[in-house]
């Protein structure tokens, strides 16, 4: 077993380089923005609670489109009892106007891309993408 | 021997481990949400929702389009598209055409060259619905519109084959590449690769409203009636007691729910 050394200094090195990416994120001073998500001003709150739709909005997002497509169903009773019209360009984009300083924000910085936009319209920025 | 309870044992332990750990899947089940949904109060409701075109009213011969700007500016149906790729929601045909079992040798040319408005026959027994490997097409329960799921078509238009009306469009291209600035803001828009249609006006009709077509020729021909045919007393259902009405294809069984009275 001579090569014992080579054979360790490899596998270090193959290590080094595999989590490279993540190092360079640790390291260098000018990672990657944090997402910063401009609120609307002046409303008292979103449909559900912070927390829940921080954590499940995919799953409203979810639900509401099953109970409007399949269900003929447009009115949510939220639980603080207050309704709304269960649409996405009309209800979520209505307060949260943008998409590229709210959705995007998030979504570019873990890399998950949605596909609502391919068909939904945004209310500002898709008149200016599609030209 | 030894060797067959060795194997036995080794079967068994991760059988039971497997078992075990199925505790830990969880069961994709829809999704839960803390509140709850319904429809508007002012929905317009039906048994049998149904169309009848009244051909001898109607003034598309003249040149009116009304009904088919109307719904194909505000659902977003690009209207400057090659005729290859052309996407329809309701347009303009012949008699000849849209009636051809109807037709024959000796039929008047004046009716034969006859504009007839087409569109979806939201048919009771709908041919698309049934090749739906997706469940993308569906017949809604409750008033019999035939609905379309954006979210779930995969474009495999065996839905366009199925449909003896050629009532379903593909797209071949991203509609907003057309549409540019004529894009209604109210309304979606839909993707390259899926399968559309006339929807009735769902989304009118669930806030009370009714199809646009109808709304747009109430001030010009009035040659459009919509309406619940399972109720006896509706405009609808009196008019097709009193005229002679026909469908089209009625021999194929589909049973078309847009009726045209000649």
């Amino acid at each position: 077993m001579s090569d014992y050394g080579k054979i360790i200094l490899g596998l270090v090195g193959f290590l080094v380089l595999c989590t490279s990416p993540f190092w360079y994120q640790v390291l260098s001073s000018d990672g990657l923005p944090a997402p910063e998500l401009k609120l609307p001003v002046g409303e008292q709150g979103c449909v559900e609670s912070k927390e829940y739709m921080r954590a499940l909005h995919m799953d409203l997002l979810n639900r509401w489109r099953d109970a409007v497509v399949r269900d003929g169903e447009r009115i949510y009773v939220s639980t603080s009892g207050r309704e709304y019209q269960m649409s996405l360009t009309g209800t979520c984009l209505g307060c949260h106007t943008s998409r590229a300083d709210f959705c995007d924000q998030c979504h570019t910085y873990v890399g998950s891309e949605n596909y609502c936009w391919s068909c939904h319209v945004e209310p500002i920025n898709l008149r200016v993408e599609a030209r | 021997m030894d060797k067959r309870k060795r194997s036995f044992l080794k079967v068994a332990g991760s059988s039971i481990i497997g078992v075990l750990g199925l505790g830990w899947v969880r069961p994709v089940t829809a999704a839960q949400v803390p509140g709850a949904t319904r429809k508007p109060v002012e929905a317009l409701t039906g048994k049998r929702l149904a169309l009848a075109v009244d051909v001898k009213k109607c003034s598309l011969e003249k040149g009116c389009s009304a009904c088919i700007d109307a719904c194909h500016s505000r659902h977003n149906v690009p209207t400057q598209l090659q005729a290859e790729e052309e996407i329809k929601w309701i347009w303009k045909e012949t008699y000849e055409h849209a009636f051809p079992t109807q037709a024959h040798r000796y039929t008047e040319s004046t009716l034969k060259q006859q504009a007839v408005l087409v569109l979806c026959n939201h048919c009771e027994n709908p041919p698309c619905v049934r090749v739906c490997p997706t469940q993308a097409t569906w017949k809604r329960e409750g008033d019999g519109l035939i609905m379309m799921d954006q979210h779930r078509c995969i474009g495999c238009r065996y839905c366009m084959v199925a449909c003896p009306y050629g009532s379903r469009s593909f797209n071949w291209q991203d509609p907003r590449r057309s549409l540019g600035d004529q894009l209604n803001r109210e309304y979606p828009t839909r993707m390259k690769g899926v399968v559309e249609k006339c929807n009735f006006c769902a989304e009118r009709l669930v806030f009370g409203e009714e199809p646009l077509c109808v709304a747009a020729c109430r001030s010009k021909s009035q040659a459009l009636l919509f309406g619940d045919l399972e109720d006896p007393d509706s405009e609808i259902s009196k008019t097709l007691k009193e005229r002679h009405s026909i469908r089209r294809k009625p021999a194929l069984g589909t049973e078309p729910q847009v009726y045209y009275l000649v």
